[in-house]
C-alpha cells in the first residue's frame, strides 16, 4: 500500500477508504460544522421497508417507509446507549418538507433530495423504484439530506424540521398550518412568469450563468459515466469465459492441466471483482447527482432575487409614474398620455372639486407607494445579503465535497488497479507453470 | 483422358491426402528407417541453431494483370549444404503456400505449421490493408522460423531452394516434379483406400484424434473469447474517450476545483491511451498465436486422415494377398512395400506429435504468461496515474492548510 501510514481519518492520505468511511469523513465534516441541532442529537436513516396501503383515491399501493433514528449526542460519549427515538417517513413526506424549506427561506440553497427516479443507469442497474439496490441508495441519499439541512446555519433551528425529526403523528398538519402553501403557489406562479429585470445583481446573473453549467456538465458526465461503466462490465465479465475454457482445457491435457485449471480461476475471480468496483463508482456517481441538483436550488435562489428586485422595480416604476401624475395634476399639463387626459380633453375639464380630490387620492397613493418602495427595497437587500452568505458558504461546501468526491474517484481507481495487479499476477503464476 | 489427368494433376498438387511415403522428393532418403533414426537424432541434438530466417519489408508489386505483395526473406546460415553463408530472396504468398504443399507432399504424416489464411472474411480486411499485411508477415516469419526448427523440414531440399532460388529458378523448379501418371495412380488407389476406411486402427491414434477434437474446440473458444475481449476493451475505450474532455469542460466553469478537474481529466486521457496499447498488444500477440494453434488443429486432423489412408491401403493390400491367386510375388512385394510405408508413418507421427505438443506447450504458456505480464503492466502503470493525483492533491492540501489531519 503506497500510504505514508498515517493515522488520520481525511480521506487524503489514505488510499484504502472504503465508502462508508469517505461517508462518515462526510458526516464528521457536517458535524464539525457545529449547528446547536447537530450539537444536540445525532441524526441517521437506518432502515427502509415496505408498505401497502390505500392512498388517497382509496385504491391499494406499495410504497417504502424510512426510519429515522434520533440520538442525544451525549448519552452515546457517556457510555450508555439507550434506544434511539425513531420514526417511519415516506419519500413524499420528505418532498413535503423540502418544498416548505424552499417557500420559507428563499435566500437559501436548500440541500437536495436524492432522485425521485433513477436516471444515469447503466444496464445493470435497476430503474425500478421498488428495487432493493435503489431503496438502499435512497435511504442512504435522504440521511445526507437530513444531515444536510441539520448542518445548515439557518434551516437546522427550523422548527417544523425538528418535529419532522421528532414528532411521527400529526406532523403533516402542522406543516399545513403555516399556510405555506399559498405562498408556494404563488412563488411557484411567479418564477414560471417571464419578466425582465432593469438593474439585476451581476453577482445573482453569474451565478445564475454557472447553475446552468454546472448542470449542464455533470449530466453530461454522469452520461458518460454510465455508459463507460456498462463497457467495462462487458471487458470483466467477458475474462470470465477464459475461466470456463481453461477448466474445460485442463481436463484433456495432462502437463499443463494444473496451472490452466488455477489460471481459470482467476480468470473468474477477476471476472467477479467488477461487481464491487462499479457499486463504488455508483456511490461516486451519488455524489455528483447530489451537486447536480444543488445547482438547481442555487438557480432557485438566483431566480427568486431575480423576482424580488423586479417587484421593487415594479413598485418604483409605479411610484414614479404617480408622481407624475400628481406634477400634471398640479401644473395641468398633461405630459404623460393617460385615458383620463384624453377623455377630459374630449369632453372638457373637470370641476376644481373633482380635482381636488384627484389629487388628494394620488397623495395618499403615493405615500402608500413610498412605503412599499421602502419596504421592497429593505425586503431586496435583506435578500441580497442573506442569499450571497448562504451562497458563499455553499460554494466553499461545494468546493470541499467535489474535490473530496474527485479524491475518492482516484483511490477507487486506485483500488481497482491494485486488484487487477494482483489478479493478473497470479494468472502469470500459474500461466508459468503451464 | 488427358485433360481428366491434367486436373488430377492439379488437385494433386494442393491435395495432401494423395500421396505416400515413397516421396517425390529428390533429397529425401529412401530408406523409411534411417528416416527414423535421423530424426531421433536430431531430437538428441543440442539447440544449436545454425539458421536464422527473417521476413520483413513487404512491397506492393503492380502487373498488367494483377497486384500482388511480396516479402524479403533474409537467411543466414553456417550449414554446408548452402552454397553461402547469407541470402536474401523476395517472395510472395503463392510461393509459401506452394512451400507448404511440398512439404506435405514429402511427408505426409508430419505436422507441418500453419499458413496465414489466404484472407480473411469476417470483417471484410482488404488485402492491402496496412495492418493485414503486418499480420500476415508477422505469421509468414513464424512459419518458416518453425520450418527451419523442424529435425526433417528443414533439411528439405524445397525448403533450401525456396529460401536460395532467384526467381527464375524458383519458377522453373516447381514446374518440376513426378510426372502426372504415377502420381494419378497414387491417386486412384488413396481414395479407395479412404472410402474403405480403417479397420484396426492402434489405439494411441484413436485417442489422439479425440485430443486433437477437444483440443480444436477449446483452442477455437478461446480464438473467439479473446477477440471479444478486444471488441469490449474498444468500446469501452470509445466511451472512456469522452471523459477526459468532460472534465476538462467542467474545470472552465470552477475556480478553486479548475486545478483538480483539469488534473482528473489529464489521468483519465492518460489511462485512454494506456488502454489503446493494451489493446493492441492483445490483437498483435495473444490473437496471432491462438489463431495459428487453431488452424493447427486442421493440420493434425489432415494428417491422422492420412496416416489411417496409409494404414488402410495396408490393410486392403493383406485381404488381397489373402484372397487373390494370381501375381502373389508381386502382391507381396507390394504388401511389404506398404507395411513399412506405414510403419515408417506411424512413427514420423509419433515423434512429430511429441515435438508438436511440447511446442504448442511452450508457444500458449509463453503467449499468456506474456499477456498476463502485459495486463499487470497495464494496470501499473494507470496506477502511477492515479497515485500522483492523489500525491499532487494531498501537497496543495498541505499548502494551503485545507486538510484537518488530526
Amino acid at each position: 500500500m503506497a500510504d505514508s501510514g498515517s493515522e488520520e481519518i481525511a480521506v487524503i492520505g489514505n488510499t484504502d477508504l472504503t465508502p462508508s468511511e469517505s461517508e462518515n469523513n462526510l458526516k464528521n465534516t457536517m458535524v464539525e460544522k457545529g449547528t446547536s441541532l447537530l450539537k444536540m442529537m445525532e441524526i441517521s436513516v437506518a432502515e427502509a421497508e415496505k408498505r401497502t396501503g390505500k392512498n388517497a383515491v382509496n385504491m391499494q399501493e406499495t410504497y417504502t417507509v424510512y426510519l429515522i433514528e434520533t440520538r442525544p449526542v451525549d448519552a452515546a460519549s457517556e457510555g450508555t446507549n439507550p434506544v434511539p427515538d425513531s420514526l417511519w417517513r415516506r419519500y413524499s413526506e420528505f418532498e413535503l418538507l423540502r418544498n416548505y424549506l424552499l417557500v420559507t427561506y428563499p435566500f437559501s440553497v436548500v440541500p437536495p433530495l436524492p432522485e425521485k427516479r433513477a436516471e444515469f443507469v447503466w444496464h445493470k442497474l435497476s430503474a425500478d423504484n421498488m428495487d432493493p439496490d435503489f431503496v438502499e441508495r435512497r435511504r442512504v441519499g435522504l440521511e445526507n439530506f437530513l444531515l444536510r439541512v441539520a448542518s445548515h446555519p439557518d434551516l437546522s433551528s427550523d422548527k417544523i424540521f425538528y418535529s419532522f425529526l421528532t414528532e411521527e403523528n400529526g406532523w403533516k398538519e402542522t406543516v399545513f398550518e403555516t399556510g405555506f402553501q399559498a405562498k408556494a403557489d404563488s412563488r411557484l406562479k411567479a418564477l414560471n412568469a417571464t419578466f425582465r429585470v432593469k438593474n439585476p445583481d451581476k453577482r445573482f446573473a453569474e451565478m445564475k450563468h454557472y447553475g446552468d453549467e454546472l448542470q449542464s456538465v455533470i449530466s453530461q458526465l454522469l452520461r458518460v459515466r454510465a455508459r463507460a461503466a456498462d463497457r467495462l462490465y462487458g471487458v470483466y465479465k467477458v475474462h470470465g469465459n477464459y475461466g470456463r475454457v481453461f477448466s474445460e482445457w485442463s481436463a484433456i491435457e495432462k502437463e499443463m492441466g494444473d496451472g490452466l485449471q488455477s489460471a481459470g480461476h482467476h480468470m473468474d475471480a477477476y471476472a467477479a471483482s467488477v461487481d464491487d468496483i462499479l457499486e463504488e463508482e455508483e456511490h461516486y456517481a451519488d455524489q455528483l447527482k447530489e451537486y447536480l441538483f444543488y445547482a438547481d436550488a442555487l438557480r432557485a435562489v438566483c431566480r427568486k432575487h431575480e423576482l424580488t428586485q423586479y417587484e421593487l422595480e415594479m413598485a418604483a416604476q409605479d411610484l414614479t409614474s404617480k408622481k407624475q401624475q400628481r406634477e400634471e395634476l398640479a401644473t395641468g399639463t398633461i405630459r404623460t398620455f393617460s385615458l383620463k387626459g384624453m377623455t377630459s380633453k374630449l369632453f372638457g375639464q373637470e370641476t376644481p372639486e373633482q380635482r381636488e380630490a384627484k389629487v388628494k387620492m394620488l397623495e395618499t397613493q403615493i405615500e402608500e407607494g413610498e412605503e412599499l418602495v421602502k419596504e421592497r427595497n429593505t425586503e431586496c437587500e435583506e435578500f441580497v445579503k442573506s442569499a450571497w452568505v448562504d451562497i458563499e458558504r455553499f460554494k466553499e461546501q461545494k468546493d470541499h465535497d467535489l474535490r473530496e468526491a474527485l479524491i475518492s474517484y482516484a483511490i477507487m481507481q486506485i483500488s481497482m488497479c491494485k486488484k487487477g495487479i494482483q489478479v493478473w499476477n497470479n494468472a502469470k503464476e500459474c500461466f508459468s507453470k503451464m | 483422358l488427358l485433360s481428366q489427368q491434367l486436373r488430377l494433376n492439379e488437385r494433386d498438387l494442393h491435395d495432401t491426402t494423395v500421396t505416400d511415403g515413397s516421396s517425390f522428393n529428390a533429397s529425401m532418403q529412401t530408406s523409411p528407417a534411417s528416416m527414423i533414426n535421423q530424426y531421433k537424432f536430431e531430437e538428441d541434438a543440442e539447440d544449436t541453431k545454425d539458421i536464422f530466417v527473417t521476413v520483413d519489408n513487404p512491397e506492393s508489386h503492380v502487373t498488367a494483370i494483377e497486384t500482388y505483395i511480396t516479402y524479403r526473406v533474409v537467411t543466414k546460415t553456417t550449414r554446408s549444404e548452402f552454397d553461402s553463408s547469407e541470402f536474401e530472396v523476395r517472395r510472395r504468398y503463392q510461393d509459401f503456400l506452394w512451400l507448404k504443399g511440398r512439404l506435405e507432399e514429402a511427408h505426409p504424416t508430419l505436422i507441418v505449421h500453419p499458413l496465414p489464411e489466404k484472407f480473411v472474411v469476417k470483417g471484410m480486411v482488404e488485402r492491402f490493408n496496412e495492418d493485414f499485411i503486418e499480420t500476415r508477415r508477422r505469421a509468414l516469419h513464424r512459419f518458416l522460423n518453425k520450418i527451419a526448427e523442424h529435425p526433417i523440414f528443414s533439411s528439405s531440399e524445397d525448403f533450401k531452394i525456396f529460401l536460395t532460388a532467384a526467381p527464375g529458378e524458383l519458377t522453373s523448379y516447381k514446374k518440376q516434379g513426378p510426372g502426372f501418371l504415377s502420381r494419378m495412380g497414387e491417386t486412384v488407389k488413396a481414395v479407395a483406400a479412404a472410402v474403405r476406411g480403417v479397420r484396426n486402427r492402434p489405439q494411441e491414434f484413436t485417442e489422439m484424434q479425440e485430443y486433437v477434437e477437444a483440443f480444436s474446440q477449446k483452442i477455437s473458444s478461446l480464438d473467439k473469447v479473446t477477440q471479444r475481449i478486444v471488441r469490449e476493451q474498444k468500446e469501452y475505450l470509445e466511451e472512456l474517450k469522452e471523459c477526459g474532455p468532460t472534465y476538462a469542460l467542467w474545470s472552465q466553469s470552477e475556480e478553486e476545483l479548475a486545478e483538480p478537474l483539469k488534473d482528473v481529466a489529464g489521468c483519465v486521457d492518460r489511462c485512454c491511451k494506456e488502454t489503446e496499447e493494451q489493446v493492441k498488444n492483445l490483437n498483435d500477440n495473444l490473437i496471432p498465436v491462438l489463431h495459428e494453434y487453431a488452424l493447427c488443429t486442421d493440420t493434425l486432423k489432415a494428417v491422422l486422415r492420412r496416416r489411417d489412408n496409409i494404414q488402410a491401403d495396408f490393410e486392403a493390400k493383406t485381404e488381397a494377398l489373402a484372397t487373390k491367386k494370381a501375381d502373389r510375388d508381386t502382391m507381396r512385394d507390394d504388401l511389404d512395400k506398404a507395411e513399412d510405408r506405414l510403419e515408417w508413418a506411424n512413427n514420423a507421427l509419433k515423434s512429430d506429435w511429441t515435438r508438436w505438443q511440447k511446442d504448442m506447450r511452450t508457444d500458449l504458456r509463453s503467449a499468456f504468461v506474456d499477456t498476463a505480464e502485459r495486463n499487470v503492466n497495464y494496470y501499473e502503470k494507470c496506477l502511477a496515474v492515479w497515485e500522483s493525483f492523489l500525491h499532487s492533491q494531498r501537497t496543495d492540501a498541505e499548502g494551503n492548510g485545507n486538510v484537518d489531519f488530526s
